[in-house]
């Protein structure tokens, strides 16, 4: 070939800008949204008239069941055993009282309203990023609190009135279980965790027994532990509450997994926040409290987060050594002969679960919420 | 240096780290070994009080109390409580085993389906993940068992699950439906090759043609008629046994022979890809190897089984095998709930491989399945295989939910039945714990010498 | 690297390799790649370079469908690319492609990384296969390195068993994306020495890179890139001494200090 003919080929030089055209219909806006999600592949296509026809099929029967077929007003459980009805609202809403304060006298239930509503203030405080003098509120939350909650609840001697343990129940108590869980765990699992990273081999060996132990059994069978061997365990008129007896449990269970939690965040820490803490001469406990453990909490915050969901999940356990948290209030409520009927269990589990999902839906956004804003920090 | 030299000796012993240390060991030994003393102490001084047993000699005694799911011969007059423990054990171990392997399935399922390119099933399986993980177990337990199994009708008016027979299709309407599929289908091929709204259109037509295709042709070939001997009542599932006949041992040898032949086959396969390069079915060969065998015995020597179907005596059924509404709703229960979590796993799992490692296996001319086999899952697998053992352990750990709804499990079993009949609470529980310990720690042991060996090396 | 002007001297044919004509590409309502337009000649080395963002990336990935074409044609090796899979994987087998971050496998060793794709897609024996890789991690220079995983290696050698991994495959052109930018300035130098060995060789190439002294060594051709579209192609002698378009002469003047 003649450098020629190569030469007239090879150089070019555009002259003028191309201009900048529309895509094509089909590669933007709705139409390219549908055709990439929607019938991208023939299989695709099949998949989404399919999953549309499912949907179709189950919408209507639910919407009727619980929305329009739905018995909302109703003195007792006649209507709602008609047949055809669908959910019967009116069952939730004659017990709505018992789900939430079980058989805590009907005339001292502001003092549980009270407490929950103090107790949600002092947790809006800790948890809003922007709100600020999170030390005072974890103090508020973790000391001052549980101190003013136990007497609002339990009453006090010539001020309030006296209200046993084996009268509460509901949300309100599902709540307290999953409130002193949390709060007992998180020092009993930091320390578990500084244990567990300990240079000294007895702290070690307990603190490794304790967390392995506690991780490798069922909560049921740790629940049965503290209900029957803890009486025993003491002397005889020592013996706990029966309340306080799952409430230890739980605590324990729970501490055991936050201790693995924020053994991560420590692991996380790089090395060179240690060796400069070192540096400055802080001793061990210092060097924890003002450089390690701040850092180190906060990394870990969605996954306390995350545990915190799993303990909530599973404070319904606590029924098998009797205590009337919200599920076995409406498992209770549902045999009452009064309302008893076909659509009654369906009704309460439905209930039920609107309750735990929205709880644990929102909490578990929150944490996604955070890991995002944490990875965004390191980032910068 | 002489300033250093000269202040070491002057440490006062309590600023010593290695002293700090001892005294803090020792602190804490003691108030463990004051503790545990002390529990010791008033466990002896309270079970004597109570009159509660303080040793194991319970195990041998016998039981009195009948369970309504065995795997090991019992009964309550000659069975002992020792016994009554392997009962609630093998029974632990019988659905947390069957409840994994739907779970695994499922959750696989899920997970991939959440990373559909199709975004209704994506969605679809968003919904369930988020729905389900996020409601306690128990609640779904209590539904599963409370709202759906229980009140289904008595055995007297079972739900019967009718007999499914194929005719041989008709000629004509199985022209027709392939037509139509056929259509549909060109549909959305053409579909690709089009701009516009038309592409849609097309496909939807399309996708639409072919499904109503598959259910003309099915509805034309399949027939609903009698009684399968499936039922479906508050008492649980009934479906038929199957009894051995003569002609059983051809079908089991044949299905030997096809699992060991598939196997063979494999080995001798790689080994002539290793040498020739040559490729074989092996997934055809196998599935023919394992369905193939038997169904020609089966055609040879007549139906390996009989079927014992189940029948209506006075109020209940004869015969038959059941599936107990417990059993179903702890295995419906743990399944759906654990597969959620290993949705997530196996999502995680997928997406922590690289983009670019699917882009290089494309860009060396690997198919789309031979990339993800070769590249993609074995690298996904390592990321999943942890988290999900952990899952497994979590689902048997579960499995003692069964106590809220009375399967006999071992929590319900010996934690409870035989913990309130013998008091002895102190061993009975640890008993319990031990057996879940030691379940717990067998696993993590194996998992740590997996993932030693599985890990990437890195520098 | 300076020292081998002969490197040209490898024959360019008139066949073509791959012929783009009147290329478009979207993403979204984003006009990525407009009106592209270049024939690639069998055994001619051609060196991609232009702003970050201008596209390059995204029409070197057109050529083996790593990213679909929305207007134009596409012809690699005498096949027109079209969304037929069959065609997709037979036209990927012939076009090797080296990345940035060269997206070695893992899980398997260097010699396994070489050997997989002609085990599964060339159907060769495992032992014709290996002896293949060896032959091409030699050319390399890393056949020592053949048993570790790509984990213990060091960046330059990592790029450079992913260019023998696609050598394994004798691809009929090979596509570069910014091999080097990922490596530190000392690894630079081992695997461009593999790149214009490969040049001396006679294999079609298109290397998408920011090293103006391979492109003036190996280039038959630059071709100049900016805002998703071809601005200027010419010889490097010319395209470096005599850049005609605006935004080639700023372009030089920002990386030619
Ligand atoms: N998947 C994608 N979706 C949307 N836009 C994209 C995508 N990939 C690339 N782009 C955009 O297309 C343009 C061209 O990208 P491309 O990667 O081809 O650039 P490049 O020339 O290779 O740049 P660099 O030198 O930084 O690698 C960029 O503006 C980029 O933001
Ligand atoms: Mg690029």
């Amino acid at each position: 070939m003649s450098d020629q003919a190569i030469g007239s080929r090879i150089a070019y030089v555009r002259r003028e800008a191309g201009p900048t055209r529309p895509a094509p219909i089909m590669t933007r806006g709705v139409f390219a949204w549908v055709r990439e999600n929607l019938f991208s592949t023939p299989m695709s296509g099949v998949l989404t008239i399919g999953s549309l026809l499912f949907v179709l099929w189950v919408a209507p029967d639910t919407f009727r069941y619980l929305i329009s077929d739905a018995v909302w007003q109703a003195p007792d459980g006649v209507a709602c055993r008609a047949p055809g009805a669908g959910a019967c609202w009116a069952f939730v809403a004659a017990k709505f009282e018992y789900f939430m304060y079980g058989s805590y006298p009907r005339g001292e239930t502001w003092r549980v309203d009270v407490t929950l509503v103090l107790g949600l203030a002092l947790i809006l405080w800790l948890l809003i990023p922007r709100l600020p003098r999170k030390g005072m509120a974890a103090f508020a939350f973790f000391v001052v609190y549980p101190v003013v909650a136990f007497f609002l609840l339990r009453g006090l001697e010539g001020v309030l009135p006296i209200v046993e343990t084996n009268l509460w129940g509901g949300v309100f108590v599902s709540l307290l279980v999953a409130a002193v869980g949390i709060v007992a765990s998180l020092p009993l699992g930091v320390l578990l965790a500084l244990g567990r990273r300990s240079q000294l081999p007895f702290v070690k060996f307990f603190c490794v027994v304790f967390i392995e132990f506690v991780r490798g059994v069922p909560l049921i069978t740790v629940l049965f532990m503290a209900n029957t061997m803890l009486p025993l365990f003491v002397p005889q008129e020592w013996t706990p509450d029966r309340l306080l007896r799952p409430l230890i449990g739980v605590s324990l269970f729970a501490a055991a997994y936050m201790a693995e939690v924020v053994r991560a965040g420590l692991q996380a820490m790089p090395k060179g926040q240690f060796e400069g803490a070192m540096a400055l001469g802080l001793p061990y406990w210092k060097m924890m409290r003002l450089i390690i453990l701040p850092q180190a909490l906060t990394t870990v915050i969605p996954g306390i987060v995350n545990s915190f969901i799993a303990l909530f999940k599973d404070t319904t356990l606590v029924a098998i050594v009797g205590i009337f948290d919200f599920l076995r209030t409406v498992e209770t409520a549902r045999l009452d002969p009064v309302w008893a009927g076909p659509t009654i269990s369906t009704t309460g589990y439905v209930f039920a679960a609107i309750f735990y999902w929205v709880f644990c839906f929102a909490m578990s956004r929150y944490s996604q919420m955070l890991e995002r804003k944490l990875a965004a920090g390191r980032r910068r | 240096m002489s300033d250093i030299q000269m202040r070491q000796p002057h440490v006062p012993w309590w600023n010593e780290p290695k002293n700090r240390g001892f005294v803090y060991q020792s602190l804490l030994f003691i108030v463990l070994a004051f503790l545990i003393w002390s529990a010791v102490d008033n466990a002896s001084t309270n079970m004597r009080a109570r009159g509660i047993p303080t040793d194991f000699s319970f195990w041998n005694r016998t039981a009195g109390f009948d369970v309504n799911l065995t795997l090991i011969e019992f009964s309550a007059a000659a069975s002992t409580y020792g016994q009554a423990f392997w009962v609630g054990l093998l029974n632990t171990l019988m659905v947390s085993v069957v409840s994994i392997i739907f779970a695994t399935i499922l959750g696989f399922g899920i997970g991939i389906a959440r990373l559909s390119s199709n975004w209704i099933v994506a969605k679809l399986a968003t919904a369930y993940v988020e729905t389900l993980r996020n409601l306690p177990l128990l609640l779904q337990l209590l539904f599963w068992y409370n709202a759906v199994l229980k009140p289904l009708p008595g055995p007297r008016d079972s739900v019967s699950v009718p007999n499914i027979s194929f005719v041989t299709p008709d000629i004509v309407p199985t022209i027709v439906c392939a037509f139509i599929g056929g259509v549909g289908y060109a549909a959305t091929r053409y579909a690709r090759t089009i701009g516009g709204v038309a592409v849609i259109v097309a496909n939807a037509i399309g996708a639409l043609l072919m499904l109503t295709a598959v259910a003309i042709w099915l509805s034309g070939v399949v027939r609903f008629s009698g009684k399968a001997g499936i039922y479906l009542n508050n008492r649980g599932l009934i479906f038929p046994e199957f009894v051995e006949t003569a002609d059983t041992w051809p079908f089991a040898i044949a299905l030997v022979v096809g699992i060991v032949g598939s196997l063979a086959f494999r080995h001798w396969a790689r080994g002539v890809q290793k040498e020739t390069g040559d490729q074989m079915p092996v997934a055809l060969v196998a599935m023919g190897l394992i369905f193939g065998l038997p169904l020609l015995t089966t055609l040879v020597f007549g139906a390996p089984f009989d079927l014992a179907r189940p029948e209506l005596r006075g109020f209940n059924f004869v015969g038959g095998t059941r599936i107990l509404p417990e059993f179903a709703a702890l295995m419906f229960g743990l399944s759906l709930y654990t597969a959620s979590f290993i949705a997530e796993i196996v999502r995680a799992g997928i997406l922590a491989v690289n983009k670019g490692q699917t882009e290089a296996s494309s860009a060396l001319g690997l198919t789309r399945a031979q990339g993800l086999k070769l590249v993609v899952v074995p690298q996904a697998m390592r990321v999943i295989i942890p988290p999900l053992t952990n899952q497994f352990l979590n689902l048997t750990k579960n499995s003692s939910l069964a106590v809220f709804i009375g399967y006999p499990d071992l929590v319900q079993v010996f934690a409870g039945t035989v913990l309130n009949q013998t008091g002895a609470a102190v061993q009975v529980i640890a008993i319990t714990m031990a057996v879940y310990l030691v379940i717990s720690l067998v696993t993590s042991f194996v998992m740590d010498i997996y993932n030693k060996r599985m890990a990437l090396v890195e520098r | 690297m300076a020292a081998s002007p002969l490197v040209k001297t490898t024959p360019v044919t008139n066949d073509i390799a791959v012929e783009i004509v009147g290329m478009h590409k979207w993403y979204g309502e984003f006009h990525v790649l407009r009106d592209v337009n270049l024939t690639v000649r069998r055994g001619e080395k051609i060196v991609i370079c232009g702003p970050s963002g201008s596209g390059k990336s995204t029409m070197i990935r057109c050529i083996n469908r790593l990213e679909e074409h929305q207007q134009g044609t596409v012809v690699v090796d005498g096949v027109p690319l079209t969304n037929d899979l069959k065609r997709i994987d037979e036209i990927r087998r012939d076009v090797g492609m080296v990345f940035q971050h060269f997206n070695l496998f893992p899980h398997l060793t260097v010699l396994e990384n070489c050997t997989l794709a002609p085990i599964w897609v060339r159907k060769m024996p495992q032992k014709q296969a290996e002896e293949i890789a060896m032959h091409y991690l030699t050319r390399v220079k890393i056949p020592d390195q053949a048993l570790k995983y790509p984990g213990q290696l060091s960046g330059g050698q990592q790029q450079r068993v992913a260019i023998a991994r696609s050598l394994c495959m004798s691809p009929k052109i090979m596509m570069f994306d910014e091999p080097t930018s990922a490596l530190d300035p000392e690894m630079v130098k081992e695997v461009l020495d593999t790149m214009v060995q490969l040049a001396q060789d006679g294999m079609t190439m298109l290397c998408v890179t920011h090293e103006m002294g391979f492109a003036r060594q190996v280039a038959d051709r630059v071709v100049f890139m900016d805002r998703g579209e071809i601005v200027e192609i010419n010889t490097p002698e010319e395209f470096f001494k005599n850049p005609q378009h605006e935004r080639t002469k700023l372009f030089l003047s920002q990386i030619l200090h």
